[in-house]
């Protein structure tokens, strides 16, 4: 018997599957429905974790070519010097003086922003997805895993010191001299505050990418089952060599090897 | 007029099977069933209780269509249907093995592995629907075994000599539950299915001679409502649970089937019960439930207990020619492959006599020393590896060491709700599917062959004959809320609660529970008597008396009460009960998984009495404790002939 | 029956502190109680069904605890015992037996914890969470009666042990309750899993993980940050490649769907 106040197309099944069936159930938090490309990417935690993983990997490779760089110190005054001004015409003469080493501090700050905006909004979030503590607690993951946000915290914390200390010279003890780098560095870990913040940094620096370089391959999905021993391994490679490398200048200022 | 004087009613004809040669029956009878007008279906609304298999299926499937489906299920999602722990896998007669497998076959088979206790057209439109089934669950991404051309793996299952039945490890009840659970949660997501999870089913509202609703109280408020529809399709499980010790889930419950008898439905072949022989023992009163153990144990695993009575030595220390392999020794040809209800029977008796092992002395072992011999270690690894571990955990023995203990356990019911060829009650618009009917697996039923009929008649038996019905009784007139039949029901139900939590008195649920139990297990188990069941008709009134004078329920009825749904299903078993001792006390023959030691051969075996017994005894309630009417339904064999089973 | 060689170990006694918390609006609190002649074969379960039959003989109100099939596969039982989800064992706490725990212990129970998980009564907690996380495109859209021919497409075997391995989740929701974040990241990628990688889930397979993590991020669940404790967890050893298959998925959605 048909229903002749319908007309015939109503007459299609409820859920076939000519159209995805409206999401009902919560009623959607954002009116627009599911979000595309950029914006789903920012909005999910899934995105927001890509976010940290890329800016973190900018960073990571940042560090390495940094890390080398400052292990010029030990060839004397006159080739670290040598190599700071360097990085300064570094695209000349299609670049001016110092454009380069501007793009690579814009690409720089844009990762920190990013890698602390997400890591701060996915905390918070976090935090507030267990609102009730367990009463029996018990220490778990890796002290790598555990440290992440305190590790990252420190490190926020050093890189505003650091580039005060080095780059602008503003906190820096004992006359800053631009374009003297190699003076400014043996000032710097003549202090003992200064090895302190630094080592601390530095071990920090270590842990945080033993986990985070690591997690940003799970994140992009480059893990598997199989790869899961060489992800594990260089990340511990990279976490020691970084570490030893950054460190080896201060020690070589305090046993007298750098002066 | 005492229970046992029950009076014999006219019988009961299954009115909607057509006549004409069987393989055409189904097509007939969609062809004859009238249709409801696409547009028109939105504006039916049919209830749904449970989402098992077949409750998923059902649901899934009528919201696919158009219809207003309400759903109802006591656990925190209807993911967690104790169809969840189907282990083996599901029979189809998809002959992808090519060795000569037919829907016939298949249809043979379960007519003959059921005793001649079913009815045929039923089960050879089962055997039809079996290969649409795989069908379906492939394209909604259930992951059954394959092999490495990527087509579906087969084995063979439960002693049949063709390789029909399709698995997902051990995990085949899980894979397709979840595939219904999916199918389901796509309609809930589109708002064609209202799901009320938390929510059981208390009383089924006849109106009219109509079912047209029901009474259900939200478990974490325990507020009791009514819902109004225009079908209501039951799909509660099994009643396995009056055993209290059984494979079924601890909530499992028989209460919705027990109401719907209680307002008019028949329950036909109540004592049809299935005992599966390997299942772990209990280790103590304790015991809250049994764990089965896949049956293909039993191609590689020797059962024996020793020849002396009361032998305590560890199973290592006792001689060879001190064992009594009691399978081998009393069937030679089957060995330990013998039918579940003559392993289990077996089982049972060795342990009466006295030769059982392990505390309590309810069990048998099951040793596999001599497959590890001749196999190796390794290959009974690979075999049997996760069970081993599973045993293990259960009982810290290590199986590759001492033999495996096992003992019967309750597993499947047969009986339930009497249903017509449409999955019908005597009630209209009431409807049983799954494991609630009574209808396809006769007096036993195969491996692999639950899931088959959960799934058919969920995603296609119901979903067609329904529209019969709902086409005779277009939609428009709404129940009265205030209707007094509704009113009824409602205070019966209010008032069954409060006084439960009333009586205040000594005895927790369980207790009560416990003892049912025993009591059933004792008389109407695995072997059954005039003398016991009589011993249980009498015990059972007292028990309930006892139940309604002594039962403590702390707490009150309108918040999240675990005892007070306990104490409520216990008051249904307690009815039950008595029903299936008295079926099993009038069924004067043995057959499938109903034994009565009065009928058997000279050998021992399980005497079927057609002459007087072929039929479905299909049972009216007349109140509590009142005896009731029995009807019968004649069961007529045009294709398969029946013939006594043999396996010395 | 006497001298049997099992059930002589001797019965054990302990203290347990449960989380008692009324309703879902009412404050919750441990409180102790010490149950004696526990044997080592009970299960966890049996062991608090003890605690409650002499509970409701006192007239006290027992435990709520969820529960059901009692053999590892339904999912329902869900408790946090001395910190750990589902306890000592990679096992559902159903399966976990009192063997696992010395005479004389002192046991904390508490209820799953998460936002997304209220509390409903002492021990059981809601998880429609994770339903509606399926709804959101868990499924295969295969209306029934359309199926073609199961043969008609092969999957090879890696393909389908690969969907397997990923489909045994049993939705218990120990992953959220072990992530020190509240994360339900391992729950959804066993799903987007299962059926992204089969040839039968592909036409949705962009929609169904992006609609998924959408879904699970509105419920409140926190973000994942790989402490691999919901792998460690899982009584069915979901492995934590899981979620990193599902990052590269919704990646790849996100690319494609632009």
């Amino acid at each position: 018997m048909a229903d002749a106040s319908l007309p015939s197309g109503l007459m299609a099944l409820a859920t076939r599957t000519d159209q995805r069936p409206p999401k009902k159930n919560p009623a959607p938090r954002r009116p627009g429905g599911r979000p595309t490309g950029g914006r789903a990417l920012w909005d999910s935690t899934v995105g927001k974790k890509t976010v940290m993983a890329v800016s973190g990997l900018i960073m990571l490779g940042y560090l390495v070519v940094h890390m080398f760089g400052n292990l010029k110190i030990f060839f004397g005054p006159a080739t670290f010097n040598g190599y700071a001004h360097w990085l300064r015409t570094l695209g000349e003469p299609f670049m001016h003086y110092e454009w380069t080493l501007w793009v690579f501090r814009v690409v720089l700050v844009a990762a920190v922003v990013a890698h602390a905006t997400s890591a701060y909004q996915l905390s918070r979030r976090d935090i507030r997805a267990r609102p009730t503590k367990y009463v029996h607690k018990k220490p778990r993951a890796s002290y790598a895993t555990r440290t992440m946000r305190w590790g990252g915290i420190i490190l926020g914390l050093f890189i505003v010191w650091h580039v005060l200390d080095l780059t602008t010279g503003t906190v820096h003890a004992g006359g800053f001299q631009p374009g003297h780098p190699y003076q400014n560095v043996v000032d710097t870990f003549s202090t003992w505050y200064g090895n302190v913040i630094y080592l601390v940094a530095m071990l920090a620096l270590g842990l945080h990418v033993r986990h985070g370089f690591w997690s940003a391959a799970q994140t992009l999905g480059a893990g598997s089952r199989s790869r899961d021993r060489l992800l594990k391994t260089l990340a511990d490679v990279l976490a020691l060599v970084l570490t030893l490398g950054f460190i080896a200048v201060p020690v070589g200022v305090m046993t007298g090897l750098v002066s | 007029m005492p229970y046992t004087d029950f009076t014999t009613g006219e019988p009961v004809v299954d009115s909607k099977a057509p006549a004409g040669p069987i393989a055409e029956r189904w097509d007939t009878r969609r062809f004859e069933a009238k249709l409801v007008n696409p547009a028109n279906r939105r504006k039916h609304t049919v209830i749904v209780v449970g989402t098992g298999l077949a409750g998923g299926s059902a649901g899934a499937t009528l919201a696919e269509q158009g219809y207003h489906v309400v759903q109802f299920c006591y656990q925190d999602s209807p993911r967690r249907a104790h169809s969840i722990a189907a282990q083996g896998g599901i029979n189809a007669a998809k002959n992808y093995r090519n060795d000569g497998d037919s829907v016939h076959r298949l249809f043979y088979d379960t007519v003959k592995g059921g005793d001649f206790r079913a009815r045929e057209s039923n089960v050879h439109r089962l055997a039809q629907i079996s290969v649409e089934i795989i069908d379906q669950c492939v394209a909604q991404g259930v992951p059954f075994a394959r092999e490495y051309g990527g087509l579906l793996d087969t084995r063979s299952f439960g002693g049949v000599q063709v390789s029909r039945t399709f698995y997902a490890r051990g995990q085949t009840g899980q894979q397709l539950l979840l595939g219904a659970y999916q199918a389901l949660s796509r309609q809930i997501a589109a708002g064609n299915v209202e799901m009320h999870p938390r929510t059981e089913m208390l009383d089924v509202i006849v109106v009219d001679g109509r079912a047209r609703g029901i009474v259900a109280r939200d478990l974490i408020t325990g507020k009791i409502s009514t819902y109004f529809a225009d079908a209501v399709v039951l799909a509660s499980g099994g009643y396995g649970n009056v055993f209290y010790l059984s494979t079924n889930a601890m909530n499992s419950n028989a209460t919705a089937v027990w109401r719907a008898h209680r307002r008019g439905a028949y329950f036909a072949n109540p004592c049809f019960t299935q005992i599966h022989p390997t299942c772990i023992p209990r280790t103590g009163d304790h015991q809250s439930k049994l764990t089965l153990m896949s049956e293909s144990l039993r191609n590689d695993g020797r059962i024996w207990v020793p020849k002396a009575k009361g032998d305590t030595r560890p199973a290592h220390e006792i001689p060879e020619d001190e064992r009594d392999y009691y399978l081998e020794r009393i069937y030679p040809s089957f060995g330990n492959l013998v039918p579940r209800d003559i392993a289990s029977r077996a089982a049972k008796n060795v342990c009466d006599e006295g030769r059982g092992v392990g505390p309590g002395g309810q069990g048998v072992y099951l040793d596999f020393a001599d497959a590890i011999q001749r196999m190796g270690r390794a290959a009974v690894e690979a075999k049997y590896g996760n069970l081993f571990d599973m045993y293990q955990r259960i009982t810290d023995e290590d199986p590759y060491q001492v033999p495996m203990r096992i003992y019967p356990a309750v597993h499947y019911t047969m009986g339930g709700l009497w249903v017509d060829y449409d999955l019908q009650t005597t009630i209209p618009g009431l409807f049983a599917v799954g494991e609630a009917n009574f209808s396809d697996h006769g007096a036993n039923r195969l491996g692999a062959s639950a899931l088959m009929q959960g799934l058919a008649d969920g995603y296609f038996v119901l979903p067609a004959t329904i529209n019969d019905y709902l086409a005779k009784h277009p939609h428009g007139d709404e129940v009265a809320a205030d209707h007094p039949d509704v009113q009824e029901v409602l205070a019966d139900t209010e008032d069954r609660l409060n006084l439960l939590l009333a009586v205040d008195g000594d005895r927790t649920p369980d207790s009560f529970h416990r003892e049912l139990g025993e009591l059933m297990w004792e008389y109407c188990g695995m072997a059954r008597t005039e003398e016991g069941l009589r011993k249980a008709l009498d015990r059972i009134p007292q028990i309930r008396e006892e139940f309604w004078r002594r039962i403590k329920v702390p707490g009150t009825g309108e918040e999240f009460n675990q005892s007070l749904e306990k104490a409520n299903r216990i008051v249904d078993y307690l009815e039950l009960a008595e029903l299936m001792c008295l079926d099993a006390l009038h069924r004067g023959e043995s057959c499938g998984g109903h034994f009565r030691e009065e009928s058997q051969t000279p050998d021992g075996e399980a005497a079927r009495r057609d002459e007087a017994f072929s039929y479905a005894a299909a049972w009216e309630f007349t109140g509590t404790g009142t005896a009731p009417t029995l009807h019968r339904e004649d069961l007529v064999f045009e294709y398969v002939h029946p013939t006594q089973r043999s396996y010395a | 029956m006497t001298a049997a060689p099992r059930g002589t170990t001797p019965a054990m006694s302990l203290t347990l502190r449960v989380w008692r918390q009324k309703n879902a609006d009412a404050p919750g609190t441990m409180s102790t109680y010490e149950v004696d002649g526990i044997s080592p074969d009970m299960s966890f379960l049996e062991m608090l069904d003890t605690l409650n039959e002499e509970l409701i003989l006192k007239g006290e109100d027992p435990v709520a605890f969820d529960h059901d099939c009692r053999e590892g596969i339904c999912g329902a039982c869900s408790l946090v015992i001395n910190g750990d989800a589902h306890g000592p064992e990679r096992t559902t706490t159903c399966q976990l037996h009192m063997r696992s725990f010395q005479d004389g212990d002192t046991i904390d129970i508490e209820p799953w914890r998460a936002a997304a998980f209220p509390v409903v009564k002492d021990l059981v907690v809601d998880r429609s969470a994770f339903d509606r996380i399926i709804q959101a495109g868990g499924y295969v859209t295969a209306p029934t009666g359309a199926a073609p021919e199961a043969h008609a497409t092969p999957v090879p075997k890696p393909d389908a042990d690969f969907a397997f391995e990923h489909a045994e989740c049993i939705g218990c929701g120990a992953c959220v309750a072990a992530c020190p974040n509240g994360a339900a990241m391992l729950f959804t990628s066993a799903k987007v899993n299962h059926l992204n990688v089969l040839p039968q889930g592909a036409p949705e397979r962009e929609t169904r993980v992006l609609d998924m993590v959408a879904q699970m991020d509105d419920e409140g669940f926190g973000g994942c940050t790989l402490a691999g404790e919901c792998a460690t967890a899982c009584p069915k050893g979901i492995p934590l490649f899981s979620i990193t298959k599902m990052n590269r998925e919704f990646v790849r959605a996100v690319r494609k769907k632009r």
